[in-house]
């Protein structure tokens, strides 16, 4: 899990451009939306997107998305207990 | 006929042109065939979060045009209008690279979004929330001048007071491979400081982007004054002087008149004949000034020349790295910049001092 969050941080700094961004600075429970890292509804896009290649979960529901992406802990906790890869 | 003036600058290129206090001061030389720019601290100009979906030629043009009304003292302008031949090569090869890559499956947004040709005009517009006449020519070599045409027409008729015109383009490693491939970029590289002495086909390309802030009305910050501006998709040399003469001529002006102009010469044997015809004819008694060693070749790198135009009537000197003769010339009153690409898209711009 622990390893999982890290890979989750990397990809979300390398796949939307969060170039001022470190690891570090992002907390497992901070807010990806709104006051935490400010990531936006394209973002959201990207994220489903992200979800579906590289871990083969497919988001039926798009309400489903509001608390997978609430942070990291809520986005691994739900790729480990959905991925098919 | 109301007149139309420069009123302010903003131009990234591979030289330091960004700094308006200064005029190719120091001009750094190149060993290659294609050139990047120098890029100005762009997080001076634009938040991080905004910057962050931008590639090269958003950031090159949002940064430019901030600095053109920041030196004309605008904050907001009545029309954007853009010019560029290849548009947001980056982001286009990046989403289609992820279109081939994923067989056509789990295509994201953002590159997308930001692969339109006018994304620069929008992200200009959003910018400083102008919700005014937006519009992006894409004309090959001419697009600059087809942007400018617009811009002239709308001022002079008294449509608009402000308006906001530039050229941009980026390189992006997909498409020079392929301008590689069919001989449009040189074969070898090749030194800036020797590039017309080449004799060699293709050119060395460049990138970059050009703004200006167009007004009616002349001010201290006031470069020149825009005359005229034509747009020829073909010209053949036998006609390009008389075409010339023609348009000094509906201008009110002649050869003669001339003090200095400014040709696209990029180093293409093939296609240097045009400006060689004009520097070795009409024009071979007139001060001429080039600058795409300095620039790079791309669709928009006329608009470096009409800053460089604009710039040499303003401070009336003419740098010794752009001098393709030397001529004694009294006064700089009035610039005629020549441009074409590869035999196509002839523009002529006359420029007067203010």
């Amino acid at each position: 899990m622990e390893a999982l969050k890290e890979e989750l941080k990397n990809k979300i700094i390398e796949q939307l451009n969060l170039e001022d961004v470190s690891v570090d600075e992002i907390a497992d429970s901070d807010p990806l939306f709104g006051e935490g890292l400010g990531l936006d509804s394209i973002d959201a896009l990207e994220l489903i997107v992200m979800l579906d290649k590289d871990y083969g979960i497919k988001l039926s529901d798009p309400k489903e998305g509001k608390k997978i992406f609430e942070s990291i802990e809520t986005m691994a906790t739900y790729i480990t207990a959905n991925s098919s890869k | 006929m109301k007149k139309v003036f420069i009123n302010g600058c903003g131009v990234i290129s591979a030289q330091n042109t960004f700094d308006n206090s200064k005029f190719l001061e120091e001009v750094i030389t190149y060993n290659d065939r294609v050139i990047p720019v120098i890029n100005p601290v762009y997080k001076d100009y634009i938040s991080g979060g905004a910057a962050r979906r931008m590639a090269l030629g958003v950031k090159m043009g949002v940064v430019a045009s901030n600095i053109a009304m920041k030196e004309a003292q605008l904050e907001n302008v009545d029309a954007i209008i853009t010019g560029t031949g290849m548009g947001c090569l980056i982001d286009s090869e990046k989403f289609l690279s992820k279109l081939i890559d994923n067989k056509e499956e789990f295509l994201t947004p953002t590159s997308f979004i930001q692969s339109t040709h006018n994304t620069v005009g929008g992200q200009i517009a959003l910018g400083i929330q102008c919700k005014g006449y937006n519009f992006t020519y894409v004309h090959s070599g001419a697009s600059f001048e087809s942007a400018l045409l617009d811009a002239q027409l709308q001022l002079t008729l008294g449509e608009e007071e402000n308006i906001l015109v530039g050229g941009v383009d980026e390189n992006a490693p997909h498409t020079v491979k392929i301008h590689q491939l069919i001989g449009f970029v040189k074969e070898e590289n090749t030194d800036t400081s020797s590039l017309l002495e080449s004799n060699t086909s293709g050119a060395i390309f460049g990138e970059g982007a050009g703004f200006f802030m167009l007004s009616t009305k002349q001010q201290e910050s006031s470069y020149a004054q825009v005359i005229a501006v034509e747009t020829l998709n073909t010209l053949s040399k036998e006609n390009l002087e008389n075409k010339i003469v023609a348009f000094l001529e509906e201008n009110g002006s002649n050869v003669s008149e001339i003090d200095a102009v400014v040709l696209g010469n990029n180093g293409d044997v093939d296609f240097d004949g045009y400006y060689n015809l004009l520097s070795e004819g009409i024009f071979a008694n007139t001060q001429q000034v080039y600058y795409k060693h300095l620039s790079g070749e791309y669709n928009t790198a006329s608009s470096f020349a009409f800053w460089l135009g604009g710039k040499i009537l303003k401070t009336q000197s003419i740098p010794e790295v752009v001098k393709l003769n030397q001529k004694k010339t009294s006064a700089l009153k009035t610039i005629l910049l020549y441009n074409q690409y590869r035999g196509e898209n002839h523009s002529f711009t006359l420029l007067k001092q203010c």
